[in-house]
């Protein structure tokens, strides 16, 4: 076994003991970053300097007894995070060449716990997107099958991981954008509650929906990552107050008697059947464990893809505002006037799906179509919200797939924005819920492509989600297999 | 036909707080370009806006000035529109749930009865930075952007359109002025735009109900502008109506230098905002407590001071009204009148001399060299008889100069007022004598000659003697 396939468990334990140095570590994964980014394009920028200095750093700290469990861990986080002094592209023409003069508090946390950063991570440009093929920077493949996508938005933190080129990564999710591609990448991706990690300094795609969540190798890894980056920022007025508990404690905890709701409007007919073959899979592990299981209902799950695309694109719209090249990225060279240069600016510095996306959203929030969409959507949303709530008076958790199909070929549904769209129709309603999901390998289609299992907790239960994908887990070995790449 | 205007007014109040509304950089005015700024008020990606408490409270202090009710939620909500100034694209304010609601002020015209105007609401924004064009230094020809103004926060009242004549504009915009100021949560500042105003003004034949078509008149920067720019434009108003034509809804600009408006832009070219509630911000709430504890730490408003000032000082309104135009005026009073309780004459020398000081001096009345513990010293001495008010005068003077009190100053320069009736009775003596012609006159029965003998005695000594007893001595004397 190498370096790369290490969890950082069992890493972080081999560099307390001193059996492997963080400068080595750091070396081994970037020379494997080299050998395989050209098949996958997982990463936008590799820091290879800051990279070996951070490790030089964790060195210092664990020879002088002063280490985290997290120091000298190689990590990568998704290029929307902005990190100081080092380029931030948010996948964006736009913001090709912006170097930013702060840092996300979320990255923040895990530098100050002494990671070793690795680089930027591909995605979807602004995160808007379910295969990275939106991206500036080019697409990203799949490790498990090259022809296929990742995912995304966040495809370049899952295929990093698949293809061990990070011990663990940082991505976000919208409508699915951690866990969906951690689904397709055989990765263990959590999204938070909104309001769990702070959003500071993470470049907003849509803010009520956007939340910050890791993507490791294991349920163990995602605990350690999410103890590290959980917790009240006051720079972030919609993160909230309430304690962190230590999730590595209640991992062992076990299901028994945990009652798991299966929500009817998520095995629908549409759903393919090796994803089908998995869950019935996955269900019979956990009532092996002791699990207890329960139909029930979400009845306005029908509108939480329309609701999204409402009211994801109308915050989208102008949180995308700031981009017209009068202080910082992109601004064009051919313009004459203030107007023109504001315009050539961004159409030229923005791609087909942001451009989609901002006029969707500038019409919604149009006067005298506002009441007919935007509000409508929040209505929807509220529905949505006490679909949820109802549902988890009765049960501790409801567990669905991540997405009705294994990854797509790449080019299959860029053509096609609202097929495109319906790949999130399983993880969409959780944002809008603004609670907690998870993501976990549960097997591979007739093909080879994996498959993922989301386990929805209440709001802030990520210990109840965290406790029974460990559970899962133990019992099976999923999270084990490795990408040929 | 005769025509009866309707008035409405925006006005933006820059409040006092020392760090901006949702960063904490620095409000001065007048620093380096850009100096004050950081990641949220430039507004770079990531950055998130967190509200400025203080702010609130402001806002909580106006609302309550102004009788409006204090809404338990408000939310803000973004006003997207694209300009070089506005760094993200949107400007943080609030639009369908502001801080303050429904509430109104009674103002006075002169020669008019009292008249309320209605606060439709009043709400929390933050301010844009500035342009800088031309000629500014490292900018060659091109234009600049300024963000130090970026992100400071502002209250906007919106009056109901209540208001009938350019001096009930002028007399609610000081009455507002006024308010916060006395507050404390604005420096009034009109050339520096700390308290700014739109007017929104329409005409229609008196005695109709309906309201005409309106024009919105932008940023108009002091009391004397606004009173132009409003009667300009009723006049623009009658005269296209009277031609024949129609007034359309825009937007005009008051240029102080022809005293007209101009139009800026019409209705077809009005922005379409796109107000949403501000996904970044959670709403605001302000329960009953925090109400209250700001209401008690509110200050004596100035109608309420005005009223104690004729009860507790027998003022006349008149006085009352003008010594409370200010809260450091009204403070000044008081302090004053604690030190020696004479109100009247306290009132007399502040409308007096004192203003007249401040105004030849333009200065304020806090930096005033003559202080309450000087002028009520002043004060103590002609009440004390130790100086006649003609010495008065003069001792005022030279305390605003040195800033000496009154008494050492009576003492230095010999201004002692003489009441010795033997001192007097000897200058009356030798002013009689040498005047023989005019004692025969008055002691013929021509009565108006002793006021040519107080005016000689006086002389005589250097307006020292006692203008009373002088009085009595010389009816005694001249009577023989």
């Amino acid at each position: 076994m190498s370096i790369s396939d290490f969890t950082i468990h069992e890493l972080s334990s081999k560099l307390q003991n001193r059996e492997i140095s963080a400068v080595e570590a750091a070396s081994e994964m970037l020379s494997h970053i080299e050998a395989t980014n050209p098949k996958v394009n997982s990463f936008i920028t590799v820091t290879p300097e800051q990279a070996i200095a951070d490790a030089t750093a964790a060195d210092k700290h664990i020879a002088a007894g002063t280490a985290s469990p997290l120091t000298g861990i190689p990590v990568a986080v998704k290029d929307i995070f902005l990190t100081e002094g080092i380029r931030t592209t948010c996948g964006s023409r736009i913001l090709e060449n912006f170097i930013p003069p702060y840092s996300a508090t979320s990255w923040e946390k895990l530098k100050r716990q002494g990671v070793t950063l690795l680089g930027k991570l591909n995605q979807d440009e602004f995160a808007m997107g379910s295969s990275n093929e939106s991206s500036a920077a080019g697409l990203c493949r799949n490790p498990w099958n090259t022809e296929r996508i990742p995912g995304g938005s966040s495809g370049g933190s899952a295929a990093a991981i698949a293809a061990r080129q990070a011990t663990a990564t940082l991505g976000t999710d919208t409508g699915g954008s951690i866990r969906q591609p951690a689904s397709h990448c055989s990765c263990v991706g959590l999204k938070p509650t909104y309001g769990r990690v702070s959003r500071y300094g993470v470049i907003a795609y849509a803010s009520s929906l956007d939340q910050v969540g890791p993507i490791t190798r294991d349920v163990t890894d995602c605990s350690i990552m999410l103890a590290a980056i959980a917790g009240y920022d006051p720079k972030d007025s919609t993160s909230v107050d309430t304690p962190v508990p230590d999730y590595l404690a209640a991992l062992g905890n076990g299901v028994k008697g945990m009652r798991i709701g299966l929500p009817k409007e998520y095995f629908i007919a549409g759903l393919h059947p090796d994803v089908q073959k998995s869950m019935d899979e996955a269900i019979a592990v956990y009532r092996g464990l002791g699990a207890e299981f329960v139909e029930v209902s979400l009845p306005h799950t029908d509108y939480a893809v329309a609701t999204y695309y409402l009211i994801a694109t109308a915050e989208a719209s102008s949180n995308l505002a700031r981009y017209e090249g009068v202080r910082f990225g992109h601004r064009s060279e051919n313009a004459e006037g203030l107007i023109d240069m504001m315009t050539r600016s961004r159409s030229e510095g923005f791609g087909t799906e942001v451009k989609r996306r901002i006029m969707l959203g500038t019409y919604a929030l149009s006067s005298g179509y506002y009441d007919a969409y935007y509000v409508k959507a929040q209505k929807a949303r509220t529905l949505i919200m006490h679909d949820f709530i109802k549902t988890f008076a009765d049960v501790d958790l409801l567990l669905t797939p991540v997405a009705p199909t294994p990854a797509f070929k790449i080019g299959e549904k860029v053509n096609d924005p609202l097929q495109m769209y319906l790949s999130d129709i399983f993880t969409i309603p959780v944002n809008l819920a603004g609670t907690c999901a998870m993501s976990l390998p549960a097997g591979f289609s007739a093909d080879g492509l994996p498959i993922g299992l989301q386990l929805i907790g209440k709001p802030f239960g990520e210990e109840a989600v965290l406790r029974a994908g460990y559970a899962f887990e133990q019992a099976t070995e999923w999270h084990t297999r490795k990408a040929d790449i | 036909m005769k025509y009866q205007a309707v008035i409405g007014l925006e006005v933006h109040i820059q409040l006092k707080t020392n760090t901006k509304i949702f960063c904490g950089c620095s409000t001065q005015f007048g620093a380096e370009p850009n100096s004050q700024t950081c990641p949220v008020c430039l507004g770079l990606p990531g950055a998130l806006p967190v509200l400025n408490k203080k702010v609130a409270e402001f806002a909580i202090m106006a609302g309550l000035a102004t009788n409006c009710t204090i809404a338990e939620r408000s939310i803000f909500a973004r006003k997207n529109y694209f300009y070089p100034d506005l760094p993200k694209g949107y400007q943080i304010s609030q639009y369908e749930d502001p801080i303050c609601l429904k509430g109104w002020l009674d103002i006075q015209v002169e020669g008019e009865e009292q008249k309320r105007i209605g606060l439709t609401r009043i709400h929390i924004e933050e301010d844009a930075g500035k342009l800088v064009h031309g000629d500014a230094p490292g900018l060659e020809d091109g234009s600049g952007v300024d963000l130090n103004r970026a992100c400071t926060p502002l209250l906007e009242a919106v009056s109901e359109p209540d208001l009938r004549s350019s001096d009930e504009a002028v007399a609610y915009l000081k009455k507002l002025h006024q308010i916060v100021t006395w507050l404390g949560i604005c420096d009034g500042n009109m050339e520096e735009g700390s308290f700014r105003c739109d007017a929104n003004v329409s005409v229609m034949p008196v005695g109709s109900d309906t309201f005409g078509t309106r024009a919105e008149i932008k940023n108009v920067n002091s009391f004397r502008f606004v009173k132009l720019a409003i009667e300009h434009e009723i006049e623009r108003q009658i005269d296209l109506i009277e031609d024949g034509g129609k007034v359309v809804q825009e937007t005009r600009l008051f240029d102080p230098n022809s005293g007209k408006t101009r139009s800026m832009r019409g209705k077809e070219e009005a922005h379409d905002y796109r107000y949403f509630p501000d996904p970044d911000l959670v709403p605001l709430v302000i329960n009953s407590q925090w109400v209250e504890r700001v209401r008690q730490g509110l200050p004596e408003l100035p109608e309420t001071r005005r009223a104690r000032f004729m009860e507790q000082y027998a003022l006349p309104v008149y006085d009352a009204e003008v010594l409370t135009a200010s809260r450091a005026l009204a403070e000044y009073v008081e302090a004053a009148i604690a030190l020696h309780n004479n109100p009247k004459a306290v009132s007399n020398w502040t409308m007096g001399e004192i203003t007249r000081g401040l105004n030849d001096n333009s200065i304020a009345i806090e930096v005033c060299p003559v202080t309450p513990p000087l002028l009520a010293g002043l004060i103590r001495l002609i009440d004390s008889g130790t100086i006649s008010g003609k010495i008065a005068k003069t001792v005022f003077d030279e305390m605003w100069k040195s800033g000496k009190d009154a008494e050492t100053i009576v003492k230095e320069q010999g201004l002692l007022q003489v009441s010795d009736t033997g001192a007097i009775e000897a200058i009356i003596d030798e002013i009689m004598g040498a005047n023989a012609g005019q004692v025969e006159e008055y002691r013929g029965g021509k009565d108006k000659v002793l006021g040519f003998f107080v005016g000689q005695v006086m002389k005589a000594s250097k307006g020292k003697a006692n203008p009373a007893v002088v009085n009595e001595l010389l009816l005694s004397k001249l009577k023989g």
